[in-house]
């Protein structure tokens, strides 16, 4: 029983984390290969408040949250400001998130590459769940709000956006500092729920992940890719794959729901009892929205 | 005498570097300027190259020209194979190039773990080929280097003349003006990538096999290849001088920063390099102004 409680609490977590990154690249259309790095600038950021300062729980991880924040916003200016191509701008996150292993790894007070143990859990299920219900709510008043509709109207089209007087560079901006506040609180909760970290956890491979879930989860929805969060977390703990598999399979993944259905597990739509009504009679007009 | 030794030394061996750079950019830039995205698959491509070579090598015991030359195919194959499932149906649908990137990504993905599943984690060395090492100026220059840099040029050299006198060459640069028109035009569109993608592939097995008897080979060794899709950029993806120059540029530097300031941070140097190449010319030395297609 108390296995499945921690797969339940880390699908949540994870969840939270693609919420993120759902902001970021399933509507605002940016490619990030460096997400897992805010995850852990968060988890080290709360571990250490917590271990060392003995901060209560919830400010720790917020505090995490909101460094992670920061440091996007130190990698996003440069990088956004040059109206990167999303590509360049993908493989400079990337770079990003390798620089900041190293530091990690390099680090006094975060020990090393040998990773900190020793963290109070202070993160279980009820936790993972209200903070997952907590960051949902707020991800759903984002995309709704007026920052919401921009970022989307850049995703469809940045040269119609731009006429339309929307700022790019300040739209992408804050998609990318609110999606880093989500891995970042992600992150915080891991570390209290794992009660250890290690750098080598916020690697390319917890990014791929990542973009498994928004992808399969779809582009343009919130509750997707936390479900497929969820599953991706738990169907491998079911059947006991060996990690390798699990990501041969991801990749393979990636490359069928592109090839024969972009919009993924539902695409621009949301889990409500209207889309459970309507999935009887979907329209063709989902996959074909290139 | 020293200090200039230690120089020559140096350029040396950024230059080879460079060189096998510029190969693997080339690929990066032909692709990108048809199909108007960055094709990530490419490193996995050059880290199969690699694994063909090291087993022409070592299973089949043909000479490291041989060898070459098996990884080209392969690889090449390879790449076609990647377009054709991965890519084409997108191209069909003409989807934007955030589509492309994540089926870039996958196949990337499934293919670096494919290895490890398949093969493992396992560092293998090629024989040993091109082991003495030349003498310039009391500089003791790899023999290595030496073929990498004259093995590089050739290439090049050779696309450059393809591209520019060949019918083919002529209609793959009609295509990277305007993939529409050129098809309209009576150009076989499917063949054209084809054969973009196999001469990709190509310059990616040689690369991968340079890389594979400097370092070794290994299911991660794609990563350096992040390295040579920053001299493309640098150069301005989508132009093929610029990937040459880009990947040059790119090598020196990294060499002289291992050199005379640290080998740690030579990675790290590269993107910052990058980063901050880009915000004052964001379309790299070379490249034409680029809107993102939508």
């Amino acid at each position: 029983m108390g296995y499945a409680l921690g797969v339940l609490t880390l699908s949540c977590i994870q969840g939270i984390a693609a919420l993120g990154l759902a902001i970021f690249t399933g509507f605002t259309g940016q490619f990030s290969l460096g997400h897992a790095a805010f995850m852990g600038i968060g988890a080290y950021t709360a571990a250490l408040l917590t271990y060392f300062a003995g901060v209560p729980f919830v400010i720790a991880v917020v505090a995490g949250a909101l460094a992670a924040t920061v440091i996007s916003l130190v990698i996003g200016v440069p990088t956004l400001k040059a109206k990167l191509r999303s590509d360049y701008f993908a493989i400079a996150i990337m770079g990003f998130g390798e620089a900041v292993r190293v530091i990690l790894e390099n680090l006094q007070i975060t020990q090393g590459a040998r990773g900190l143990p020793g963290i109070t859990r202070y993160t279980n299920l009820p936790v993972a769940l209200l903070a997952l219900a907590i960051m949902a709510w707020l991800a759903r008043n984002f995309i709704l709000s007026k920052y919401g509709w921009r970022a989307i109207a850049v995703r469809e089209d940045p040269v119609a956006a731009e006429m339309m007087g929307i700022d790019l560079f300040r739209t992408k901006l804050l998609s990318l500092g609110a999606s880093a506040f989500f891995s970042g609180v992600a992150g915080g909760l891991l570390a209290h729920y794992l009660m250890f970290i290690q750098p080598v956890m916020f690697t390319n491979v917890q990014s791929t992940q990542l973009i498994a879930a928004v992808v399969a989860g779809g582009i343009g929805s919130l509750t997707g890719p936390v479900l497929a969060a969820a599953i991706f977390i738990i169907i491998p703990e079911l059947l006991r794959v060996a990690n390798m598999w699990r990501l041969v399979i991801y990749g393979l993944m990636l490359i069928l729901i592109m090839v024969f259905r972009p919009a993924g597990l539902m695409g621009y739509h949301e889990l409500s009892l209207e889309w459970l009504r309507g999935l009887g009679r979907r329209n063709r007009r989902l996959t074909t929205n290139a | 005498m020293g200090e200039l030794k230690v120089f020559l030394q140096t350029l040396i061996t950024g230059l080879a570097i460079g060189g096998v750079y510029a190969l693997m950019a080339v690929g990066y830039s032909l692709v990108f300027s048809i199909l108007n995205f960055s094709n990530f698959a490419h490193g996995v491509v050059i880290m199969l190259g690699a694994y063909f070579g090291y087993y022409m090598c070592t299973l089949f015991h043909l000479p490291i020209s041989l060898a070459t030359t098996g990884a080209m195919l392969g690889a090449g194959l390879l790449a076609i194979a990647n377009e054709k499932l991965a890519y084409r149906p997108l191209r069909l649908r003409s989807a934007v190039p955030l589509y492309f990137m994540i089926s870039a990504m996958g196949a990337s993905m499934f293919l670096e773990n494919m290895v490890y599943v398949t093969v493992g984690a396992h560092f293998f060395s090629y024989p040993e080929v091109f082991k003495g090492s030349l003498s310039i100026l009391h500089a003791k220059i790899g023999l290595l280097d030496v073929v990498a840099l004259c093995v590089s040029a050739v290439a090049i050299t050779g696309l450059t003349l393809f591209l520019n006198k060949a019918k083919l060459g002529i209609a793959i640069r009609a295509a990277s003006r305007d993939m529409t028109v050129a098809g309209a035009l009576g150009v076989n569109i499917d063949k054209l990538l084809s054969v973009v993608f196999f001469i990709a592939g190509a310059f990616a097995g040689i690369a991968g096999v340079f890389l594979g008897v400097k370092y070794m080979v290994y299911p991660t060794m794609g990563w350096i290849t992040n390295k040579a899709y920053i001299a493309a950029v640098i150069g301005g993806i989508g132009s093929l001088p610029g990937a040459v120059i880009g990947g040059i540029i790119l090598g020196v530097v990294e060499s002289f920063v291992a050199t005379y300031v640290s080998t740690a941070l030579r990675d790290v140097f590269s993107f910052s390099l990058l980063v901050v190449l880009l915000m004052v010319m964001p379309s790299g030395l070379l490249g034409k102004t680029l809107e993102e297609k939508v």
